[in-house]
């Protein structure tokens, strides 16, 4: 039985309750607070274990030995810390997959944005994303067991485990990344502007090149600065169809590491900490974190320095 | 008088036609490219490992012999993973985006918070697994067991919960705050009854979208230094565990000495497909059925 209160004793039991409410209301964007700062928290957690652990590899290999070395050889007594032969598998990994990814992504954004009917594109969108879903490792397994041996009956040079095959299938998986970013930058251009070339005598492709791209393209350029960023980042392809040897050349039949399959190498080995061999786990580490920040930060300006408004 | 000179156009326009046609199937062969790579790539898997499956292969422990293996251990291990991540992204992601979206729309902070997440979102994977290495397993002597591993990937995925949170909270619609705050409510009670019930299919979806991200993700746990033969199934968050695309891994590299391991790995993939299938199902069928309701 709820006890029976009168009109002040009602008031008095609801101030109780209300000062309860109003000090939780005070703690509640604290904690909020609190928990979004994790987010940053990472970051500095990030910074601070590469940052610390790469100082200590520059005190045992000079600055200019890791930059312009051409020879990596992490173990022996005769130890080299040269990160070109990274640097240029990481670049040539990269452009393969730019050569495969900026077209056919591009290609396939204009389709669906200007050429596509509304089903068309609600089919093709999804499936897209199937594309874009497929964890990396999948691709790492279908470069190495399909691919390669596929290119390696083309070219007849090609060796078991080589950047090309990897190149291209990171190229593949980059393929929906651009299309759906660009798209979006496209499809948010009005109507109107098409209607506009439309009337004035302009063809389908005539309105693509001359006024949908130029309106779209802060949107275009940060896709293919992302879809950069995020083929330097990619680790497993290349880890499983590249090998690891740590060759400086630029002959894309042969096998090079990347700067992220060197850091799965290092750390499958038991690199005991201390030695230079774990700190060149964290040089390298930063070398790949600034590359992509500088790519992030680059697309995030483009997006908004020339985005046209309308 | 004559604006336009009609021959002149009209001998141009015959071109014009024809090329804007070539161009529209070129761009349709090049959406279709990537459709086609899709359709041999699954064809390809499914017909190498859907031979290996079978009850043996998915309750089995794993093995040096590919007859004996089974894939029961690193499916334990991405479901404890998935135990560690899911309320602990949920919590951290939905945290975040409340603050960001009710509490402190504007200023200096959340803009920073903002940027920062952004930044997040482009770290690679593998830099996440360094900071994994290096603070969760040997800074809190932690080892790499499930938990290492499970913040490791929360941190990973926390962007994705964050970014689907906010817009789903940013859906919704603007009256039934006020109705809520009309009806005497606090802004607490407001965001608690009815923005987060309001928003919670959005945050389910990104939240099971972030996890099939998590468990197809293979590179910070190579990282974690997890071994390649892993016997023991875990049984806590405290054991050691290794993951479906990490045991895949295993396979595929050591496909070039052993033969059959490139159909364990085959068959994996397939397992694994079914899997992230299956989630990504799951916040399909959630957002389709509570779309309607607002």
């Amino acid at each position: 039985m709820e006890k029976k209160l009168n009109i002040n004793e009602m008031i008095q039991e609801n101030r109780k309750t209300m000062n309860f409410t109003r000090i939780w209301e005070k703690i509640i964007p604290k904690i909020l607070l609190a928990i979004a700062i994790i987010s940053i928290l990472t970051t500095v957690g990030i910074l601070s274990t590469l940052l610390v652990e790469t100082i200590a590899f520059f005190k045992q290999v000079p600055f200019l030995d890791f930059f312009t070395g051409t020879k990596l050889k992490p173990l022996g007594a005769d130890a080299q810390f040269g990160v070109l032969p990274l640097l240029t598998g990481t670049l040539i990994s990269t452009v393969i997959a730019m050569i495969v990814a900026i077209p056919i992504g591009l290609m396939t954004a204009v389709y669906l944005s200007e050429y596509a009917s509304d089903r068309i594109r609600r089919t093709f969108k999804p499936l897209l994303e199937i594309l874009a879903g497929i964890p990396t490792i999948v691709y790492g397994f279908f470069a190495f067991t399909f691919v390669t041996p596929l290119l390696r009956s083309i070219i007849p040079g090609l060796e078991p485990t080589n950047i090309l095959s990897p190149g291209i299938v990171m190229g593949v998986m980059i393929i929906p990344m651009v299309a759906s970013l660009s798209e979006d930058a496209m499809s948010s251009v009005p109507s109107e502007m098409r209607q506009g070339a439309s009337a004035l005598g302009a063809t389908r492709l005539e309105i693509t090149f001359k006024i949908v791209i130029p309106a779209a393209i802060s949107g275009i350029v940060a896709s293919f600065v992302l879809a950069i960023s995020r083929a330097i980042g990619e680790t497993m392809i290349v880890t499983i169809a590249s090998g690891s040897s740590k060759n400086f050349t630029f002959d894309v039949t042969q096998s090079m590491q990347t700067m992220t399959a060197y850091i799965v190498e290092v750390t499958g080995g038991e690199a005991p900490a201390g030695s230079t061999l774990y700190y060149s786990l964290y040089a390298v580490a930063m070398t790949l974190f600034v590359f992509t920040l500088i790519m992030n930060l680059i697309a995030q300006y483009v997006s908004r320095r020339f985005r046209e408004e309308y | 008088m004559k604006y336009v000179d009609t021959a002149q156009v009209q001998k141009r326009m015959n071109l014009r036609l024809t090329t804007n046609k070539l161009a529209k199937s070129l761009f349709f062969l090049s959406t279709m490219f990537g459709l086609i790579v899709l359709v041999v790539l699954i064809y390809r898997v499914f017909s190498q490992g859907i031979q290996w499956i079978d009850l043996q292969f998915l309750t089995g422990k794993l093995s040096t012999f590919a007859e004996n293996a089974g894939v029961m251990g690193p499916l334990l291990g991405s479901f404890w993973l998935m135990l560690v991540v899911a309320p602990l992204t949920m919590f951290l992601g939905v945290g975040t985006a409340i603050y960001l979206e009710e509490y402190a729309k504007k200023g200096r902070i959340p803009s920073f918070i903002q940027t920062n997440i952004a930044n997040l979102a482009g770290v690679p994977s593998i830099v996440f697994g360094l900071l994994g290495l290096t603070v969760f397993v040997k800074g809190f002597s932690l080892g790499n067991v499930v938990l290492a591993g499970g913040l490791t990937m929360s941190l990973l995925v926390l962007p994705i919960v964050v970014v689907a949170s906010q817009e789903s909270i940013r859906a919704v619609p603007q009256y039934l705050r006020e109705a809520s705050y009309g009806m005497g409510a606090t802004k607490w009670q407001t965001v608690k009854n009815v923005v987060l019930p309001a928003s919670l299919p959005g945050i389910l979806t990104g939240v099971i979208l972030s996890l099939s991200r998590a468990i197809g993700e293979t590179a910070p746990l190579v990282v974690l230094g997890i071994p390649a033969l892993l016997i023991p199934f875990p049984d806590s968050i405290f054991d050691k565990f290794t993951v479906m695309p990490l045991q895949i891994y295993y396979w595929t590299i050591d496909s070039a000495l052993t033969k059959e391991y490139a159909n364990l790995a085959a068959g994996a993939i397939v397992v694994l497909l079914m899997l992230l299938f299956l989630m990504n199902s799951i916040a399909i069928i959630i957002r389709n059925k509570y779309q309607r309701r607002l």
